[in-house]
């Protein structure tokens, strides 16, 4: 009795305001793919003509690999972190396997890459979840040293020469069916594991718990650096992935190639409903916030807007959705 | 001074505060006439803390007014209410950690003079004032708090649970202070769920329930009923009788369940030694940092003892983390339900939250298998699932039941117990106790730590008794009446006063105490404390 | 109410206390001081010919950054965050050395004001759009750093501009002895001149209030909203002035943000400004971005790839992070 919460009679239009606002807060992922669906609707208005299949296939071949590393912010930032080695982990991946495919092969390139990524995953969540560093620090560190080891990787390789594999370029640039983008192959797996990670697994419950109360998870039992040390490890593995589809994307093998996808990555988790204080998102919203980002530069660059007006747009559309989530989810 | 033609010092009418559907506060109304001690009173979500707020200008209301000597006055932050003369002291200290004391004291623009006599009258002694606030156990920080706010002579001075958690001693100069208020030129509101204190030093006591204010009430002897009939809305009856139970049939050759040999840690705990046998409820009684907090935090897993064993089953056992203890069987309900819930996630979720923690159940939840035993906790705490998809969103009582079904769910075999009733109303007071019973009789080991005595008797079949980090006794529950324990926590053995280098070390000892809630305190966002405050819905 | 009390006759009632209690507060400074100094013997250990020149160019070099680091700190003191400080460096850069290019000398002296109140302008908007939203910092200066690099490469889409003669010698040269590297002593000036009559007043304390408390700071009758504000304005000016001195260094102005803000945050760090707020000062910081800057100079001495100082500036940081982090989980158990 002194229990219950006493709720207001309200009107129909009360309702209905809380009823959005509920919806908002429940399945952030419908009014986002309204607002991506405004922005396709914006794209026809402005180029008549412009969306089409292949259109929509640039659009999400684009997107993909953004994708990844939003999943890599996602993930992360459930727990109350974020991890700002990404970029360069993408970055020294993509260029690793270049360098290494005209000798040791392929197989052996993507092994030593992804091992590396691991290798600094496994490094970050010692920091993180032994150390208590704060991840902010631990990761940004972390790709200091990558980029400082991805530089000296580069000088010692000038001689032997490098090339981003044709497989990467398949992968990451390539299309089927006509217009569907290939690394969709790639990806569409990528996802749903991520997603069902989530939600189905203990894992998953975890990375909640431990963004959303680290001392309560800790009384219910969870060792929070094995969660924490296994987290920075994917995280730093998936961006390591993301980097193979960006040297393929762009065809270029450079050290600081993914570096500017860092922030991007950051604003579509933040976009996709994912708060950064931990316990709240998901990686629906993230993907759909990938493509918004993708598509409104494609816009703007069709438009013959100048960058600054991308990045103006950018920060504009990352304080109003963060704003509008947190307007709804306040109690 | 010449108060408001209508003889009342501060006056707040209609008060109504609404956070989103919730409703606070429905038509609040309290009336402080100069020179009273008045106590606000009304179950957990009755409203109070949000009046409170109100009045200090932490909270805007809907609607109403409030009046400061006939003259309408509403505060729009607590800086202005203090211009306005009404000032505020919380259960959390108002204090900065990281400023010493007398940076705290120019932020606050108190004169140091009159704060000095109060610290001294208030029974603190001498007070260093370059300390840094954190270094200060909580204790103190309340009387500095409290000094602070008497310092600059208000008129109304607002207590919000002053008396929880502090030493007797100090506990006592508190109250002395407060009635000395009494018949001055300045009013006390005191908040307290504490009846005693009320009677002791309250002149009348306004009554809320469910934001509404249900009567106000002139102290006296008999007065306490007529306060509790008010806030349930329905007269009840006494406390009920300790519960009927099957005699716990503790054979001397059973292994008990939980064993605890000579534990020691680093001078907060001395030497502790005693049993949990299977099917009984064990009560901790002690004064506030008498070791309690060490010896939970040791048996849960949180903390390591320097000497001694702990043995479940007759196997000793050694804890580096929660996870041990709960692999052992041991589960701890901390007091603090902010320690121990996920607040955004949903009910179900946080109780199911230990279903997955070791390592080897990280995979693919198996829901066939948790959902029957979610729903027969939620079930058998009657936690209000119905609206509410967020923990934050549901009242004390209920989030405190929540912490207790996430143990229930998975099969109870030996709980700690921390004051798990502290801050919730009386009813679902009385659920917790009846559960605690009822998973005795299926055979589970209780240890409860409470700061109600009259908890030991309703609930426990003997109690443990604590003092300086030692057990200074053991008494069975037929003997545990209230004026006993408090003897045996004050490791007295007759009605003599108590020695004051006896409540100075009980202060000492708390010294550490408090460096828990760091941690805590660094979760909560806080950006503005606004909304954010309305904690006790 | 009706007097503040000033406390300073206690401090100086137990002398031996104040100094203990002086190194307590301070000593992670003085730590990092006295590190630094051996670093600057080891340099003229390793390298005989560094001196007086040296010591000015090391000056020069850190004085963007060092602005930026006092900057960051400020904010998480203040328990934010500011990710957008290099961007604002670079707006800040690029209007003035846009304005100042080919203007007599008298002109840049408005254009010095102006573009400090720009910066405090920008400040303010990054604090005021935290307060309202009610987005977190991290959040809101992460949107910010796109806008106000975007604003930036609307004013300059390259490098270019120029710098007023005057703020070149400024920041340039010696003075006094050839050891007091001019840009030395402007930092230090202006961040004292600043900073200190600020950590005194009531204002100060209400920085690190906010920082430490803000529940118990806003009951304490602090605004925390305005507070926030303010301090969020004097990141602004602060990233204003490493805006400026980017420009008066580099003669140019160029739009694209550096590594300043990262890099920033990492000085905070290791110039012992807790992350969580309410902790530490400027000067921390400052000595920090020293040290970070006199490493790389000792390792290009000492023939090791640049890269590598890289890697050792990332390692250094989070060596130092994770040292600090362990003693203090040491120090919770004894």
């Amino acid at each position: 009795m002194t229990d219950t919460v006493t709720t207001t009679d309200s009107g129909p239009k009360r309702l209905t305001t809380a009823r959005l606002r509920g919806l908002f807060r429940e399945r952030p992922i419908i009014p986002l793919i309204g607002l991506l669906a405004i922005l396709v609707v914006v794209s026809e208005l402005i180029r008549p003509g412009i969306v089409s299949l292949n259109w929509a296939g640039v659009m999400v071949r684009a997107a993909v690999p953004l994708a990844i590393l939003a999943g890599c912010q996602t993930m992360t930032m459930l727990t109350g972190g974020i991890d700002l080695s990404v970029g360069a982990v993408a970055s020294m991946s993509g260029f690793v396997v270049a360098t290494l495919v005209g000798g040791p092969g392929l197989a052996t390139g993507i092994l030593v890459a992804l091992a590396v990524a691991a290798i600094v995953g496994l490094i970050s969540g010692i920091g993180v979840g032994i150390f208590r560093v704060h991840p902010l620090i631990m990761t940004l560190g972390m790709s200091l040293v990558v980029l400082g080891f991805a530089n000296v990787w580069q000088i010692r390789m000038v001689q032997t020469g490098s090339g981003v594999p044709d497989q990467f370029r398949d992968l990451g640039a390539g299309i089927f069916l006509g217009f569907v983008p290939r690394s969709l192959l790639l990806f569409v797996p990528l996802a749903i594991l991520i997603i069902l990670g989530l939600n189905r697994t203990g894992y998953g419950r975890l990375l909640y718990a431990i963004g959303d109360n680290p001392i309560a998870s800790r009384l219910s039992g969870a060792r929070s650096w094995q969660v924490l040390i296994v987290l920075y490890v994917i995280s730093a593995v998936l961006a390591g992935v993301a980097g193979f589809l960006y040297s393929g994307l762009t065809n270029v093998a450079s050290v600081t190639l993914a570096d500017t996808a860092l922030l991007p990555s950051v604003a579509a988790a933040v976009i996709g409903g994912t708060s950064i204080m931990g316990g709240r998102g998901g990686y629906g919203g993230t993907m759909v916030g990938a493509l918004i980002l993708t598509v409104i530069s494609s816009i703007l660059s069709s438009l013959g807007y100048p960058e600054a007006v991308r990045q103006i747009l950018f920060g504009a559309l990352i304080i109003f959705v963060a704003a509008a989530y947190t307007r709804v989810t306040e109690p | 001074m010449t108060a408001s033609t209508n003889g009342y010092l501060l006056e707040a009418s209609d008060v109504s505060k609404r956070y989103g559907a919730v409703v606070a506060l429905k038509s609040a109304s309290l009336r402080v006439r100069p020179g009273e001690a008045h106590a606000l009173m009304g179950a957990n979500g009755a409203g109070k803390s949000t009046l409170v707020k109100v009045l200090t200008g932490a909270v805007r209301p809907d609607e109403g007014t409030i009046t400061v000597r006939g003259k309408e006055r509403m505060a729009h932050s607590p800086a202005e209410a203090r211009r306005g003369g009404l000032v505020s002291v919380y259960q959390e200290p108002a204090l900065i950690p990281d400023l010493d004391i007398s940076s705290n004291l120019r932020l606050t623009e108190t004169p140091l003079e009159p704060f000095r006599d109060w610290v001294r009258q208030l029974g603190l002694g001498k007070l260093d004032l370059s300390r840094m606030a954190r270094d200060l156990p909580l204790a103190t920080l309340r009387i500095i708090d409290l000094a602070r706010a008497l310092a600059i002579r208000p008129d109304v001075l607002m207590l919000d649970e002053i008396t929880a958690a502090l030493p007797a001693n100090l506990t006592e100069s508190v109250l002395e202070v407060v009635a000395s208020q009494r018949g001055g030129e300045g009013s006390i509101i005191f908040i307290s769920h504490r009846m005693t204190e009320i009677a002791s030093v309250c002149d009348r006591a306004t009554v809320l329930r469910e934001g509404v204010t249900v009567g106000v009430v002139d102290i006296s002897a008999d007065s306490a009923d007529r306060i509790v009939e008010l806030m349930l809305g329905e007269a009840v009856g006494e406390m009920p009788e300790r519960t009927e139970r099957a005699a716990v049939a503790s054979q001397a050759d059973e292994v008990p369940r939980l064993e605890v040999r000579s534990l020691g840690s680093s001078g907060r705990l001395r030497d502790v030694s005693f049993d949990v046998r299977a099917g009984e409820v064990v009560g901790l009684v002690a004064l506030e940092g008498q070791g309690q907090d060490e010896l939970f935090d040791i048996l849960a897993g949180s903390e390591h003892a320097s000497t001694g064993e702990v043995l479940v089953d007759g196997r000793p056992v050694s804890f580096r983390h929660p996870a041990d203890a709960i692999r052992a069987g041991i589960v701890f309900v901390p007091a603090d339900r902010a320690e121990a819930l996920l607040m955004q996630r949903s009910v179900r979720e946080n109780i199911a939250l230990p279903f997955s923690t070791p390592i080897s159940r990280w995979g693919p939840i198996r829901k066939r298998n948790e959902k029957p035993k979610v729903d027969k906790a939620i079930d058998t705490l009657q936690i209000d699932t119905r609206a509410q998809k967020e923990v934050r969103l549901l009242s004390g009582g209920n989030q405190q039941k929540v912490t207790i079904a996430r143990w229930v769910a998975g099969g109870v075999q030996t709980m700690l117990c921390f004051d798990p009733t502290r801050g919730i109303d009386i009813r679902t007071k009385h659920q917790v106790y009846l559960l605690l019973r009822d998973l005795a009789e299926a055979g589970a080991a209780i240890l409860l730590y409470t700061s109600e005595l009259s908890e030991i008797q309703l609930t426990c079949d003997r109690a443990i008794v604590i003092f300086g980090g030692e057990v200074v006794a053991e008494i069975d529950v037929s003997d545990a009446d209230e004026a006993t324990l408090l003897r045996a926590a004050h490791n007295l053995r007759s009605d003599a006063p108590l020695p004051e280098e006896v409540v100075a070390a009980a202060v000492a000892a708390e010294e550490e105490a408090d460096d828990a809630g760091e941690e805590l305190a660094h979760q909560e966002s806080g950006e503005d404390p606004g909304p954010a405050e309305a904690g006790d819905l | 109410m009706s007097t503040t009390v000033d406390t300073a006759d206690q401090s100086t009632a137990r002398p031996i206390g104040a100094l203990g209690s002086m190194i307590r507060r301070h000593g992670w400074t003085l730590g990092l001081v006295g590190i630094l100094l051996v670093l600057l013997v080891v340099t003229r250990l390793i390298q005989p010919t560094y001196g007086a020149a040296g010591v000015q160019g090391l000056a020069v070099s850190v004085l963007p950054l060092a602005f930026a680091a006092v900057a960051q700190a400020i904010a998480v003191i203040a328990r934010g965050i500011d990710l957008s400080v290099g961007s604002m460096m670079a707006l800040t850069s690029v209007i003035s050395a846009a304005l100042m290019e080919e203007r007599s000398e008298g002109f840049a002296v408005l254009v010095v004001i102006g573009v400090l109140l720009l910066g405090c302008v920008l400040g303010a908007v990054n604090g005021s759009l935290i307060v309202l939203t009610r987005v977190p910092d991290i959040v809101v200066t992460l949107a910010m750093l796109f806008v106000w690099a975007g604003c930036a490469l609307l004013v300059l889409g390259t490098p270019g501009g120029g710098s007023a003669e005057w703020l070149r010698t400024l920041t340039g040269g010696s003075i006094v002895s050839a050891w007091i590297p001019r840009a030395a002593l402007l930092l230090l000036v202006i961040v004292a001149a600043i900073w200190i009559p600020i950590r005194r007043s009531r204002l100060g304390l209400s920085l690190y209030a906010i920082g430490s408390d803000p529940l118990a700071a806003y009951r304490s009758g602090v605004s925390v909203t305005r507070t926030k504000i303010v301090a969020y304005t004097l990141t602004g000016l602060f990233s204003a002035f490493a805006g400026l001195t980017l420009t008066a260094t580099t003669g140019i102005g160029t739009p694209v943000p550096g590594p300043y803000t990262l890099l920033s945050v990492a000085a905070v760090v290791l110039g012992g400004v807790s992350l969580a707020g309410g902790r530490g000062g400027v000067f921390g910081p400052i000595v920090a971005v020293v040290i970070l800057s006199l490493l790389r100079t000792d390792m290009t001495f000492l023939n090791v790839n640049t890269n590598l100082a890289t890697v050792a500036q990332g390692l250094i940081l989070v060596g130092v992070v994770m040292v600090g982090s362990l003693l203090q989980l040491r120090k919770r158990e004894p």
